[in-house]
């Protein structure tokens, strides 16, 4: 399910509460881009259609989930909130069309030193599949990577389209600390970190870019629809950009 | 104007009513673990019902004050003085500079919130006074209030003046007073230790074995000490699922009731992350979450089902209520 979206019809969307506070849309039972598709083209249209009471929401594998006050949405007791939501959202779902002449998207570049210091389990990772630590870096950077949601912490991206050949378990023993843009390698997953924390992700590089700074009007670098790639770098060119990024920052 | 914090308590963090509209971006909502007992706070001295305000946990701080102040106390009673002396809760209280508030032996509850006329003096960051542990924004600092830290404040609010105004006729500038009045004693539930919660089934609640569905909804569970301002982690007859699923992640929220492999439940809470990957049994009603939020480590609580229609109607019945409490507060401020 690689091709982009072409129907243009939103499929069949199950609805569910979680609470009392928030419904959920189910657009699909897998993770693919079409089902990816759809969450897209209904978040956008929700964008250019908000209405009293949406309070936020949240774009995942499958599923979105919107949150919004029983109080304004129930006009202060005279409707029943959730059914007056979900018909709302109903439709929606009639008028949103799946564009199928979807603009390309930008590729967002991602540069990552990889190994050294800065990727200290990129031997390991290399090793563990019989390759040398240059063909690992090569699977790495040479799929184009969709942002299928975030989580997980701030400005995190579930990415989907890691070569399978470089997929490698956790480590058994995490990590008491992952500095902030490692880039890693979790079973079939590659991500990054944006803040440090504690973490059991095979380490492969490092990127300076900040994935997440709280002083920008966008504060995450990016968003689920995104499409990144992981450009190799020396460590004078990491240097460079991180100085960049700090001053960007102060 | 301001407050200097002379001993930091447990975890003490400036919170406002929440960062809403990044979840999207796994930016989390934090804010007030008890949501109806910070609103409260703010109103009885004059603030809007969002204002940043100061939650601490279990263990309290001691805050001396370096200015006059009008500020109120609400939450679980974590036996708060003044000078010494008792104060009570869930009212507006004078406190003239050099005053010396502490807290002791908790009572009841384990959450409580300290308003100030006129909040603080703080950064907003990303919309939000609301204070993010794990990365570090917002609050002060972006870190829980430490002794030593001074925190800067404006002034009262109008009509926290004219509250203060009122308290201090006829009585001597060097003296704390409280009022004699509280909006309404009867809606606070704060005195049952090991609560029954009322909950609406999760998404995946149909996916557990018939006794681990049962033993939800009729057995006790342990809040254990390993437990934050993310979650409280329960103990109990283990939940276990029909058979084992790899779930796909979806959003997560305030009172999710969610179910990791080892059958333990998690009971989310302020800080919890936007997404999560483990099934979903059950969800606390808003109208619940102070009582979940105030159970102190160690105390059990039971759940009880009932449907969506009723924790709607209960959110609306608490919301109705939270206006009683301001009309009552701004017809004393009109006095």
């Amino acid at each position: 399910m690689d091709d982009l979206v072409k129907t243009s019809e939103m499929p069949e969307v199950n609805f569910y509460p979680l609470g009392d506070a928030a419904i959920v849309l189910e657009f699909g039972d897998h993770i693919d881009r079409l089902t990816h598709g759809y969450i897209q083209a209904f978040t956008a249209y929700l964008d250019q259609h908000l209405f009293p009471g949406l309070v936020e929401y949240v774009p995942a594998f499958t599923t979105l989930t919107i949150y919004y006050d029983p109080w304004v949405v129930g006009q202060q007791g005279l409707v029943n909130p959730y059914a007056t939501v979900a018909a709302r959202l109903q439709e929606m779902l009639l008028h949103v069309k799946t564009n199928p002449e979807k603009p390309a998207v930008k590729v967002i570049e991602i540069p990552v030193h990889y190994g050294g210091k800065y990727g200290a389990d990129l031997e390991y990772v290399a090793n563990s599949h019989g390759l040398k630590p240059k063909e690992v870096i090569k699977l790495h950077t040479q799929t184009t990577y969709l942002v299928y949601m975030m989580g997980f912490a701030p400005g995190f991206p579930y990415l989907g389209g890691m070569a399978p050949e470089i997929a490698t378990p956790r480590k058994e023993k995490p990590r008491a600390r992952v500095p902030a843009g490692s880039v890693g390698i979790a079973g079939k997953q590659t991500g990054v970190y944006p803040i440090q924390s504690p973490g059991g992700w095979q380490l492969i590089g490092r990127t300076p870019l900040l994935l997440f700074s709280p002083h920008r009007d966008k504060p995450s670098l990016l968003e689920a629809g995104d499409s990144i790639r992981f450009v190799p770098i020396s460590e004078k060119q990491f240097d460079k950009i991180k100085e960049k990024e700090a001053a960007r920052e102060s | 104007m301001s407050l200097k914090i002379t001993s930091s308590g447990l975890l003490t963090t400036i919170q406002d009513a929440g960062r809403f509209g990044y979840q999207k971006e796994g930016i989390i909502v934090s804010g007030p673990m008890d949501a109806f007992a910070f609103r409260i706070a703010n109103l009885l001295v004059g603030n809007e019902e969002s204002a940043a305000a100061i939650e601490t946990t279990f263990l309290g701080p001691k805050i001396n004050f370096e200015t006059d102040h009008l500020i109120s106390l609400t939450g679980g009673d974590l036996s708060p003085t003044i000078n010494g002396e008792k104060v009570k809760m869930w009212r507006p209280v004078f406190v003239p500079a050099g005053s010396l508030l502490e807290f002791n032996t908790p009572a009841s509850g384990s959450r409580a919130y300290l308003a100030v006329s006129g909040s603080f003096t703080l950064p907003k960051v990303l919309g939000s006074y609301a204070t993010y542990l794990r990365a570090e924004v917002g609050g002060f600092k972006g870190r829980a209030l430490q002794a030593g830290d001074l925190l800067p404040c404006p002034g009262p609010t109008p009509a926290g003046e004219h509250l203060q105004q009122r308290l201090t006729k006829n009585k001597p500038i060097s003296e704390w007073v409280q009022a004699s009045w509280t909006p309404a004693p009867r809606l606070f539930p704060y005195l049952d230790f090991n609560p029954t919660l009322r909950i609406i089934k999760g998404p995946e609640f149909a996916q557990f074995t018939p006794a681990s569905q049962q033993a939800f909804l009729e057995e006790e569970f342990i809040v254990t000490t390993d437990s934050d301002r993310m979650g409280y982690r329960l103990q109990g007859i283990p939940l276990l699922l029909q058979e084992p699923r790899e779930l796909i992640s979806s959003a997560v929220t305030f009172g999710t009731i969610q179910v990791p492999p080892e059958g333990h439940p998690i009971a989310l809470l302020a800080d919890h992350q936007t997404t999560g990957g483990y099934p979903r049994i059950g969800q606390v009603i808003t109208a619940d979450f102070s009582k979940l939020a105030q159970v102190p480590l160690g105390k059990k609580v039971r759940f009880r089902e009932i449907s969506l229609e009723d924790a709607q109607y209960l959110y609306l019945k608490q919301e109705q209520h939270i206006r009683e409490i301001k009309q009552a507060v701004s017809y004393k401020v009109r006095l």
